[in-house]
């Protein structure tokens, strides 16, 4: 039966939402001057932005989104005031072949190790599965991010490739791991439940 | 992990063209500092050729190209900037220039701060194998910090410069990758606690 | 030195744009070979298209990320297939994408040929630290011929390509600097 009461975008704390583009960029801003953040987000070099080159990139992203339809943004925002604290995304779609790639992202330290991650992927994997029909998702994670890597695990990805030696960060190389989570499996564990995840 | 961004005493922090423009137009009225300055090749002629400038380079984002401004740490205050021109893929060896306008930060230990935060991410974060840099010698101070931060000179280009009557030489000077790890003794953490999404 | 550009069977070339186009529109003409290079919808492209593409490519100039090459054999200068190399520059990895289009070619020797090369090209020229590719579950061909450059399989994402009603895995393969110069040592 079609849940259609239980909302997509509203969390117990946190909501997904679009793009700001008055307020979010200053803050991103911020999160890209951070080292620690964005070499857990992302493989590319860590390199602050200014408001408006972000300004920019959300410009091209919206744009990019609105022609290859291969691609959600959302941004997370706390419920009680609105403000912004990470992104989730589901890329790389291949509409095909039923899969596409999650990123998720929580981008001020006090905004961490709160649950709002746990939150926030629970509706970007409600989003992807039961919304864009897709048959299965994967994530790419480093070895040294120990926290997604966690939180993927919470809700039953497996781990099912392990890049050797494809990222080298601090003078030395790291594994890149890719996980992959299928419908049926998302199905026994929607919520996130450790105990009921598979190995 | 290690921060790449901070250093002791300053930050890297994005370019913005209208901040820059209006700190260039002040810093190059100080004739000394024009003199003395010798990044990798730009051409800085007036602050609205260089917006444009920075506009597109900053904006591509390309992998051999890196441009941040210089932040003290403790109140966030301009003094500088300072960019990273990689030369060579196969050789992975890149160009650095860079430059403290704010006069007062001369001879403070600001010049080797940064340039240590610069090859912290010019080696652990964009994993190039050496560094090269060009510098005038009348520049003394700056010599000199080069040294400190553990700079070899590697040749002159003779009475390549027409300056105050006289003619003078371009230094080149390099540092190559185990060179610094070693000075530096890199320190590698375990896996961080930072950027867990959720416990 | 080595001829970086030459193997036993085959050597590299650039082709014309006009040239290649021709070659392109036969061998997408061919469903089977299409779905096994492709993970994307097979589609039947103009040769218009596909030599305006090509243009498009050249424009840009030489890019230290893109190394696509042609492939001609050494006997009847035959265009028989491509491979390309995509590099992550930070990390020095590159990923191959590899294909011969001229079917009486598959099976003879002419795919390990070209991924000697490639492999030569990537580690000796390029200097990179890996090189990685995926090959699709349904593709047993490749994946032996992979393996057998020395490939080793790092894991197979499940079931992420859906074709005539089934799905498949993708096995996900790759080579270390190392292993590669121990392997090849003499033979460099």
């Amino acid at each position: 039966m079609f849940d259609i009461q239980t909302q997509l975008f509203e969390g117990v704390d946190v909501r997904f939402g679009p793009i700001d583009h008055d307020k979010d960029a200053e803050i991103e801003s911020k999160w890209t001057h951070d080292s620690d953040f964005m070499r857990m987000m992302e493989t590319s070099p860590a390199r602050p932005m200014s408001a408006a080159m972000v300004k920019k990139q959300y410009e091209k992203l919206e744009k990019d989104m609105d022609e290859n339809k291969n691609q959600y943004y959302f941004a997370i925002r706390a419920k009680e005031d609105d403000h912004l604290i990470g992104k989730a995304v589901v890329q790389w779609i291949e509409w095909a072949n039923g899969n596409g790639f999650l990123r998720l992202g929580i981008g001020s330290a006090e905004d961490r190790c709160r649950g709002y991650g746990t939150q926030a992927l629970r509706m970007l994997l409600r989003f992807a599965f039961a919304e864009l029909n897709l048959f299965r998702v994967s994530a790419i994670v480093p070895e040294y991010n120990e926290g997604a890597i966690a939180l993927l695990k919470k809700f039953g990805f497996a781990q099912e490739v392990c890049r050797r030696q494809s990222l080298e960060r601090d003078g030395r190389r790291w594994d890149i791991y890719v996980f992959g989570l299928l419908k049926d499996e998302w199905q026994n564990n929607p919520d996130g439940h450790p105990r009921q995840a598979q190995a | 992990m290690n921060d790449v961004l901070k250093g002791e005493l300053v930050r890297l922090s994005a370019y913005d063209p209208e901040e820059m423009s209006k700190a260039f137009s002040r810093w190059n009225r100080n004739s000394e500092y024009f003199r003395l300055l010798n990044s990798s090749a730009r051409p800085m002629q007036s602050p609205k050729m260089a917006a444009t400038w920075m506009e597109k380079e900053v904006g591509e984002m390309s992998p051999a190209s890196y441009f941040f401004t210089i932040r003290t740490l403790e109140d966030d205050k301009l003094i500088g900037e300072l960019g990273l021109d990689v030369v060579t893929w196969s050789g992975r060896d890149a160009y650095v220039g860079l430059g403290i306008g704010e006069s007062e930060y001369w001879s403070k230990g600001y010049g080797t701060d940064i340039m240590n935060v610069l090859l912290r991410f010019a080696f652990a974060e964009i994993n190039l194998r050496r560094v090269t840099l060009s510098v005038f010698e009348y520049n003394q101070r700056a010599i000199r910090s080069y040294e400190k931060a553990g700079f070899r000179h590697e040749g002159r280009s003779r009475q390549l410069l027409n300056k105050e009557g006289r003619r003078w030489d371009m230094l080149y000077m390099g540092i190559q990758r185990e060179e610094w790890f070693e000075l530096n003794k890199l320190a590698i953490d375990a896996v961080p606690r930072v950027g867990e999404l959720d416990k | 030195m080595k001829d970086l550009f030459r193997g036993e069977l085959v050597r590299l070339t650039s082709e014309a744009p006009e040239t290649y186009a021709k070659s392109e529109v036969r061998w997408q003409r061919d469903s089977e070979f299409v779905r096994l290079a492709n993970s994307s919808p097979a589609g039947l492209s103009s040769e218009k298209s596909i030599k305006e593409w090509v243009e498009k490519q050249s424009e840009k100039g030489p890019q230290p990320e893109r190394y696509p090459f042609s492939v001609r054999t050494l006997a009847e200068d035959k265009l028989i297939g491509f491979f390309g190399l995509y590099v992550d520059l930070i990390h020095s990895e590159a990923w191959v994408g590899i294909g011969i289009g001229e079917r009486d070619f598959w099976s003879k020797g002419y795919g390990t040929d070209m991924m000697k090369i490639c492999l030569r090209y990537a580690f000796l020229e390029l200097g990179v630290e890996r090189v990685s590719l995926g090959v699709f579950e349904y593709n047993p061909r490749a994946l032996r011929s992979y393996e057998k450059a020395g490939f080793r399989l790092e894991g197979r994402t499940r079931k992420d390509t859906l074709r005539d009603g089934t799905r498949y895995d993708s096995w996900w393969m790759g080579i270390l600097r190392e292993e590669w110069l121990r392997q090849n040592g003499e033979n460099q």
